[in-house]
């Protein structure tokens, strides 16, 4: 009983160190912005690996979702004869919700795992200690640059995914199905506001950029240097992301549109 | 990977996410139409407008001719004032044109629909509908439905 | 010695060292002195803190109590840009070699260099391609890391470790893994690295043999304290046992060549008996 209790109070603790931890890392990565913006270079290159190399599977998955949508917005529309309201069902649900959530999480499976695999195993085989050793910040050379390529790339990729989705609704409702584009455009363009939706599903996007960099690259930095840690670390950072983002969607979905 | 390529590709890649924001913003959102169309305005009082929003569509016979602008209370007659923008193209409405509320499908959208008169005289920008018909609230109508079998 | 004890005589000065690590005492009441200009060279046993105590005179470890002052400098009560700036002036030659596995022999070498000073491109390609020439790698510049071998992949991060000049160097097993010319040559090259560039350097290692051929002097730590020290002359000339044991390279002696444990006896029968 009293070891269960001393066990939940040291999680607890290891809990907030490791958070605290966290916290001071990404403070030191955000005092290194000017740096990165006297280097673009660095930032170029990374923006290529996590948002040039994520386009493919962000642009098949929106395609395939704004399809899905499309047809499930039609079939539950068309019972109240509401069907000339898929537009804006689709519109909505992607820009809002899907847009800013299904990009993050497909950024955390495709780039911010590689971000923690590449930095942890830099971690294990002393790259980044020898780096130290030649007077070079790691936090500043490696973590700084990484971290504002994904906050850039999400809102972006977000903003792709939005506009392929609704594309992929139109396909469906107004080329298979048949319903009136002048419908679909003109019913979405009467329910979409830019401050309401687009600004909130940008914020979104932007705050789910941060968590993703935050968090991809914390696991992989204080991975235990060991290719098991290095895994563990990838597997914990796609999870947390995961977790993190649907759990502060619901918050930001609260806040904004309550 | 050359530089080069790696600096094509990134630009590339920007480009298509601010092109996917302009796309949210001007077609999605519809901050295009707000901009292009020409109008004029016509207002028109409704005793109750329901669930009727800023930016609803404005038909005729079916056809949409322009949008809800603005609604407002007139504080006096505790009427609500709305504000139609007709497209500019359509300027032959007939000034004894009425103009009611309706509700696409079953729980659709609601939207003003105008019923053209006979004058030869046309609507212009400031002028006002006076017949009006109310938007049908489902309450409303359950409400007399039941009052009704009582009796 | 003809020194006088002055202090611009020592580069490096450890007193009273004592680290933990993982709940062991690594080391308990270090005091080592690194001479200006010479070649100094820490041995011993693997496991008892070589590398340990390279990353204490580089500021990676702090320790728990005890005096490090490198280039003047008390290393352990440093901010993290006095440390950096501490660092321009050092170069560590890392046990593994730590290449960055991205970048080719030649961006490896040229890494430091383009991080440190601005350099139009054919100077920084000059400097490189003498560097690489000095470990005698200049034809593997296109390979990557990945296509070395462990003693190549060595001397690329030797070429790198002394692409700045810095004014102390620090090897971590140099020789291991390298075959016998290589060795002669790796010999060679940290002697005239040393006197040809008035470096100071530091050689960790446990080849008594190519140890004493270039050490100036040498320390060697066992169970967490020196337990000789001396040139090599005086080394091979004493008499103590622990010293014999480990310039004859025997296996019993007074330095264990155990990580502390149990008894073997003890272990296999679980404890269970007693
Ligand atoms: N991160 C760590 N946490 C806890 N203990 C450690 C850690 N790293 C090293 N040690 C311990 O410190 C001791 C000294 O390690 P160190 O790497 O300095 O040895 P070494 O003398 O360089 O050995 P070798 O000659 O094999 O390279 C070892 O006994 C090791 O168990
Ligand atoms: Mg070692």
């Amino acid at each position: 009983m009293i070891g269960a209790i001393q066990g939940l109070g040291r999680r607890t603790l290891d809990g907030l160190r490791g958070l605290g931890e966290a916290v001071l890392l990404m403070l030191r990565i955000l005092r290194a912005a000017p740096e990165v913006v006297r280097r673009p270079r660095l930032l170029i290159e990374q923006l290529y690996v996590v948002g040039v190399l994520s386009l493919v599977i962000i642009l098949v998955s929106a395609l395939f979702v704004g399809l899905v949508l499309g047809l499930q917005g039609y079939y539950t529309l068309v019972d109240f004869g509401a069907e000339d309201a898929v537009g804006t069902m689709v519109a909505l649900t992607l820009v809002r919700e899907l847009g800013p959530v299904v990009t993050a999480l497909l950024f955390a499976g495709r780039a911010g795992s590689s971000l923690t695999a590449e930095v942890g195993l830099m971690k294990a085989t002393e790259q980044l200690s020898s780096m130290e050793m030649m007077a070079v910040d790691p936090e500043r050379r490696i973590l700084a640059p990484r971290f504002f390529a994904a906050l850039l790339a999400v809102p972006l990729l977000a903003a792709i995914f939005s506009a392929v989705g609704v594309f992929g609704g139109y396909l469906v409702s107004v080329g298979m199905i048949g319903i009136d584009a002048g419908a679909y455009w003109s019913n979405m363009q009467n329910a979409v506001t830019v401050q309401d939706d687009i600004l909130n599903g940008a914020i979104k996007s932007v705050v789910f950029g941060f968590l993703a960099g935050w968090i991809a690259l914390h696991k992989g930095y204080m991975a235990t240097p060991t290719s098991s840690g290095v895994s563990r670390a990838t597997t914990m950072g796609v999870v947390h992301t995961s977790l993190a983002v649907l759990g502060l969607d619901f918050l930001l979905t609260a806040l904004m549109f309550g | 990977m050359s530089q080069r390529l790696v600096e094509i590709w990134v630009g590339l890649f920007v480009a298509l996410g601010l092109a996917g924001f302009l796309v949210l913003a001007l077609q999605v959102s519809g901050l295009a139409e707000i901009r292009q169309q020409p109008g004029y305005q016509v207002a028109a009082s409704f005793d109750n407008i329901g669930g009727l929003r800023e930016r609803a569509p404005v038909s005729m016979a079916g056809v949409r001719v322009g949008k809800v602008e603005r609604i407002e209370l007139n504080p006096e007659s505790h009427q609500a004032e709305v504000i139609l923008r007709i497209d500019q193209r359509y300027d032959r409405i007939p000034v004894d044109t009425s103009a009611a509320i309706y509700t696409s499908g079953l729980l659709g959208e609601q939207y003003v629909g105008l019923e053209a008169g006979w004058e030869d005289e046309t609507l212009g920008s400031g002028d006002r509908i006076t017949q009006t018909q109310s938007a049908v609230v489902l309450e409303r109508l359950i409400g007399q439905f039941l009052t009704r079998m009582q009796d | 010695m003809e020194a006088a004890e002055n202090r611009d005589e020592m580069l490096a000065r450890v007193r009273g060292l004592c680290v933990r690590r993982g709940g062991r005492s690594i080391f308990d009441g270090v005091d080592l002195d690194i001479r200006r200009g010479q070649v100094t060279a820490i041995m011993g046993p693997s496991g008892t803190g070589k590398t340990t105590l390279l990353r204490v005179l580089g500021g990676q470890l702090r320790p728990q109590a005890g005096e490090v002052h490198v280039l003047g400098e008390a290393v352990p009560q440093l901010s993290r840009a006095e440390l950096y700036a501490l660092r321009r002036r050092m170069g560590v030659l890392f046990q593994s070699g730590a290449l960055f596995t991205h970048l080719s022999v030649f961006e490896n070498v040229a890494f430091p260099i383009r991080e440190h000073a601005r350099l139009p491109e054919p100077l920084v390609e000059t400097l490189v391609l003498l560097k690489l020439e000095a470990v005698g790698l200049r034809g593997a510049r296109d390979l990557m890391p990945a296509e070395l071998s462990g003693g190549m992949a060595r001397r690329v991060a030797l070429a790198r470790a002394i692409a700045l000049d810095p004014a102390l160097m620090m090897y971590d097993e140099p020789f291991a893994g390298q075959d016998p010319i290589t060795m002669g040559v790796l010999i060679d090259l940290i002697r005239r690295l040393n006197d040809a560039l008035g470096l100071t350097s530091v050689v960790v290692s446990h080849d008594v043999h190519e140890t004493f051929a270039i050490a100036d002097y040498v320390y060697v730590l066992a169970d967490g304290a020196v337990i000789a020290e001396g040139t090599p002359a005086q080394l091979n000339a004493s008499e103590a046992a622990s010293v014999r044991q480990f310039v004859d390279a025997r296996p019993d002696g007074p330095v264990p060549f155990h990580y502390p444990a149990r008894s073997l006896a003890d272990e296999l029968t679980g404890g269970r008996g007693s």
